[in-house]
């Protein structure tokens, strides 16, 4: 086994014998785009409603309480889908998320949440963490699409132009301190700010 | 004796279509009553499926408005689309109850609400007010099928005084 990685060692520290510099550097340029493109597709993938609702743990608890919701279905026909609210949109956070997901695979191969009692008992813990998440985000997720710049207060109810113009405007609220429960139905509130 | 069959035949043929005459009288009486109620079906066929009436929207204008009945509980002035009300937790009272009325400026619930049957009072909205929309709902925007006659018991006394002076 020693000897097997230190043949390996000294051959990559040697210079090439056999291939020419120029394939060599066109070569391993090609085979970068090819294994940068996979892996890049290959999480594109996993960033689909699709794939999300696979698990029967997604499909038959949040994603049924989702469609009766205005996320899902409404009057312009926009909606989010699971990744547009659960997965950050830029590079790196989205690669950290994915890293902290990998625990919810752990949890779907030893079925933590596999029934809807399961679930249910561990809901409040499993909301906590995404409130968490957009707190310290200042909710991200939510402004992807509500850009607060461009929000008309004319076009909203007067309750709602009074709050968005005032507290969310100072920023001394985030969009989930107040819109909690809006795309999956709560946990018991007991004790949750706010409630 | 053929006299008399026939006039036997006659007899059963009254018998048999006295019902069917019956039910045809019965029937535009009926459609008589259904044409002066006021109902969804209105003067649809009974085996016809009617073209549903466009759902109206919700008010959401946050303007109270005036009772239409005596003792009507205040009505909601805005969506309550997706707000739960069940075991775990209660979306109104998130902004109505009286901790949160100063963050919310919301109305808050009357007191009577925090009382149990007995006229005792609770620390949390009594289990028995606790689903609001058995008694609060919201308003569409729709003609109402019936027109509501309702006058506030103030502006009877104020007609009564009136007439009463003119008199």
């Amino acid at each position: 086994m020693k000897n097997l990685l230190m043949i390996g060692w000294k051959t990559l520290t040697k210079p090439s014998g056999y291939y020419s510099l120029g394939a060599l550097v066109i070569g391993g340029f090609i085979a970068g785009i090819i294994f940068w493109g996979g892996f890049n597709t290959a999480l594109e993938v996993t960033n689909t409603e699709k794939f999300c609702i696979s698990c029967h743990e997604m499909e038959n608890n949040v994603y049924e309480e989702l469609k009766t919701t205005i996320h899902f279905s409404n009057r312009s026909g926009v909606r989010a889908t699971c990744p547009d609210c659960h997965v950050p949109h830029n590079w790196t956070s989205k690669i950290a998320r994915k890293m902290k997901a990998s625990k919810e695979v752990w949890g779907a191969i030893f079925g933590t949440i596999n029934t809807r009692e399961k679930f249910l008992v561990h809901r409040k813990r499993l909301a906590q963490n995404e409130w968490e998440r957009l707190k310290a985000n200042d909710s991200l997720e939510c402004r992807n699409c509500h850009n607060f710049d461009y929000m008309d207060f004319t076009e909203q109810s007067e309750r709602a132009s009074y709050q968005h113009s005032t507290a969310l405007a100072s920023g001394e609220k985030t969009c989930i301190d107040c819109h909690k429960g809006i795309a999956h139905q709560l946990p018991d509130m007991k004790g949750v700010e706010g409630w | 004796m053929k006299n008399l069959n026939l006039a036997s035949i006659a007899g059963l043929m009254a018998l048999v279509l006295a019902p069917v005459f019956i039910s045809f009288t019965a029937n535009s009486a009926d459609k008589a009553e259904i044409n002066t109620l006021a109902t969804l079906r209105d003067h649809t066929e009974i085996d016809v499926q009617k073209e549903p009436n466009r759902i109206p929207k919700v008010v959401n204008k946050d303007i109270k408005q005036a009772r239409n009945y005596p003792m009507q509980p205040p009505i909601i002035p805005h969506t309550i689309r997706s707000y739960e009300v069940n075991k775990n937790n209660n979306k109104c009272m998130s902004c109505h109850s009286r901790q949160r009325t100063e963050e919310s400026q919301a109305p808050m619930v009357s007191v009577t609400h925090y009382m149990n049957r007995d006229g005792n009072f609770l620390a949390e909205i009594s289990p028995r007010r606790y689903f609001c929309n058995q008694c609060h709902v919201t308003q569409l925007d729709a003609k109402p099928l019936v027109e509501n006659t309702f006058v506030d018991m103030h502006s009877l006394m104020k007609q009564k005084t009136t007439s009463a002076k003119e008199h």
